[in-house]
């Protein structure tokens, strides 16, 4: 039923019609209201069988979920950001012992300097773990995707990771279709392990695995990740066929057909960014919008096909590896290899730093001119950075950059620190 | 102010239109200055950016328009209700209105109306009902169901009769301003 909702509680909801047998789970800003609202559902009798289990810390909710799946149990839970971080070790365990478990990630910048919004940087920590990474564009494909990512983990043993943006889906209220019980029922078998500790037929999982055979192991995810990206479209075409929902797949695009210039970009930015390519088709430009859904796997081939006829190839994307550049614009042009285009990065809304359709209508009009350099970073105040380069050449003691830069926009309340000899 | 733009979305969405809201985020503790959003539209809505250039700007806090840039973006072609019991040409805007129009610019008592029909100072409600007899975007239907969708029982129904106040305070004071227009 469509219903006017909180991009957590949809999620939520979602997650319950599931019918998740272990949920564990520790508070961490912008995921709390989906935990929260999971937490009520269990305590109020309206999912069960179902344990909800307080745990003391991030490391601790994995640590759980994954001897809840290696039992058999279908287990969710959530995190962002240093959460995420936090558990990372885990993380690794779950993706190598080939664990299903699905996770929501409310995407959260990582400190320091410590901030609570969003970016991508913490789901980009975390891709080379082994976790199926999805993105959502919107609070509709936030909750269809966690019915498609248990099913898609549970027919791979491979972990799921929903990407959703922090706050800005999180705990934005907007129209949501949730699923009907029996929909997802049908579309989500019961969930049959591969591997169980089960006392009448014992075996030990998690063994130690030397030179002779760790690459296998290794390879074989490889493998497992490589099927995803056939069974991650086959899902969503299924349950395209059955919802009119056009939710999951690998990648999907917006008037590409003669573009000149593609943007590519994950999440919830792909909204704006629609606007704004509208804005520039009328003014006659001819620009278009490649989303990627699957981060991880990472679909070179679609991502190449879909990019291909391009001139010029403007990633946006909201994390960057420091010293380098771009994260997914590494992935992205070694998808290109071989097609003659130019590839440039964009790095955009960093810690919440908006993402305006202006700043993307004068970014089109820059790339257009072909004036886009290969790195540049939206919206930058580069008189603030050089405010505080001269500070740093001028004085050894030079302090905190970050209290700097904040006592230079004027929102600091503390007083400047004191001229050092 | 959250829930009030969460509500005003709930409502819109009722009518059969499309309907985002999301707060400012991160500075929601007692005191400081808290801003929330709601987009209406008849097509779906896909920018996730902050409204830029609103319609409406709805003041809760009046001690807030001198400390803070409220009105950046808005048209002159835009509505502006302020809570207080004061005239909107008490605020102290000085000039800054001359070029709007003023059958769009409007006060309203709403925490008083709040006090008196709910018995707290939460003007949500009030501020909702002021805004659906200001702009004509929503009707006092759909923020009473909203409301009543909201806060179930007596707190809705005590919130509805400060919206339907407010309301009716707005609807008042607008054809006033109309009588003394056309004399």
């Amino acid at each position: 039923m469509l219903r006017q909702i909180e991009g957590s509680r949809a999620v939520a909801e979602t997650v319950a019609l599931c019918r998740p047998e272990v949920v564990c789970a520790y508070p961490i800003s912008p995921q709390t209201h989906i935990i929260e609202a999971v937490g009520v559902m269990v305590k109020a009798g309206e999912l069960a069988p179902c344990e909800f289990i307080n745990v003391e810390s991030e490391f601790a909710a994995m640590s759980v979920a994954i001897g809840a799946s290696a039992t058999g149990a279908r287990a969710y839970t959530a995190t962002s950001s240093q959460g995420l971080l936090f558990m990372m070790e885990a993380v690794h365990n779950a993706a190598g012992l080939g664990l299903p478990i699905v996770m929501t990630l409310a995407n959260r910048a990582i400190g320091a300097p410590i901030n609570i919004w969003n970016d991508h940087s913490d789901a980009m920590a975390v891709r080379d773990a082994g976790w199926i990474q999805l993105f959502a564009e919107s609070n509709q494909e936030a909750a269809d995707l966690h019915v498609q990512a248990f099913r898609l983990a549970e027919e791979l043993s491979v972990p799921v990771m929903v990407c959703m943006d922090g706050f800005i889906l999180t705990h934005a209220v907007e129209g949501v279709d949730i699923l009907d019980q029996s929909f997802v029922d049908s579309f989500l078998p019961p969930y049959e392990p591969r591997q169980v500790l089960d006392t009448n037929d014992p075996v030990s999982i998690g063994a130690m695995v030397g030179p002779e055979a760790f690459e296998e192991v290794k390879y074989l995810a490889h493998l497992r990740q490589l099927d995803a990206l056939v069974r991650i479209p086959a899902i969503a075409k299924e349950f395209a066929d059955a919802t009119g929902r056009d939710s999951g797949g690998l990648v999907r695009s917006y008037r590409t057909e003669d573009a000149d210039i593609l943007i590519v970009a994950l999440g919830s930015v792909l909204g704006t960014i629609k606007d704004a390519v509208d804005i520039r088709r009328e003014a006659g430009e001819r620009v278009g919008v490649v989303g990627i859904t699957s981060f991880r796997p990472f679909p070179a081939e679609a991502v190449r096909e879909a990019l291909c006829q391009a001139r010029q190839v403007v990633v946006v994307e909201k994390a960057f590896s420091i010293g380098f550049g771009g994260v997914l614009s590494t992935d992205v042009a070694m998808a290109m290899q071989g097609v003659e285009t130019n590839l440039r990065t964009v790095v955009a809304g960093l810690g919440g730093r908006s993402i305006t359709r202006r700043s993307l209508e004068e970014l089109i009009e820059t790339a257009g001119r072909d004036e886009l350099e290969t790195l540049t970073f939206l919206d930058l105040d580069h008189g603030a950075v050089e405010r505080e380069r001269a500070r740093m050449g001028e004085t050894r003691r030079s302090g905190p950059s970050a209290e700097n830069l904040l006592r230079d926009r004027g929102t600091a309340a503390t007083a400047p620190v004191k001229e050092q000899a | 102010m959250v829930t009030a733009a969460e509500i005003l979305s709930v409502a819109a969405f009722d009518e059969g239109r499309r309907a985002q809201a999301f707060p400012s985020f991160g500075s929601e503790r007692t005191g400081a200055p808290v801003v929330s959003f709601c987009r209406i539209d008849d097509r779906e809505i896909r920018t996730r950016e902050p409204v830029m250039e609103p319609d409406a700007v709805i003041i809760q806090d009046v001690t807030l328009i001198h400390q803070v840039d409220l009105f950046s973006g808005l048209s002159k072609d835009g509505y502006v209700l302020v809570n207080t019991s004061r005239a909107f040409d008490e605020l102290g805007f000085g000039d800054f209105f001359d070029k709007f129009r003023p059958e769009r610019l409007m006060t309203c008592p709403a925490t008083e109306f709040a006090l008196e029909h709910v018995g707290r100072p939460l003007p949500n409600a009030a501020l909702l009902g002021g805004f659906a007899a200001l702009t004509g975007q929503i009707t006092m239907e759909a923020i009473d169901k909203a409301v009543r969708e909201r806060f179930a029982g007596l707190v809705g129904e005590r919130n509805v009769a400060a919206a339907a106040a407010a309301f009716s305070y707005v609807t008042s004071k607008e054809e006033e301003l109309t009588r003394a227009s056309t004399n």
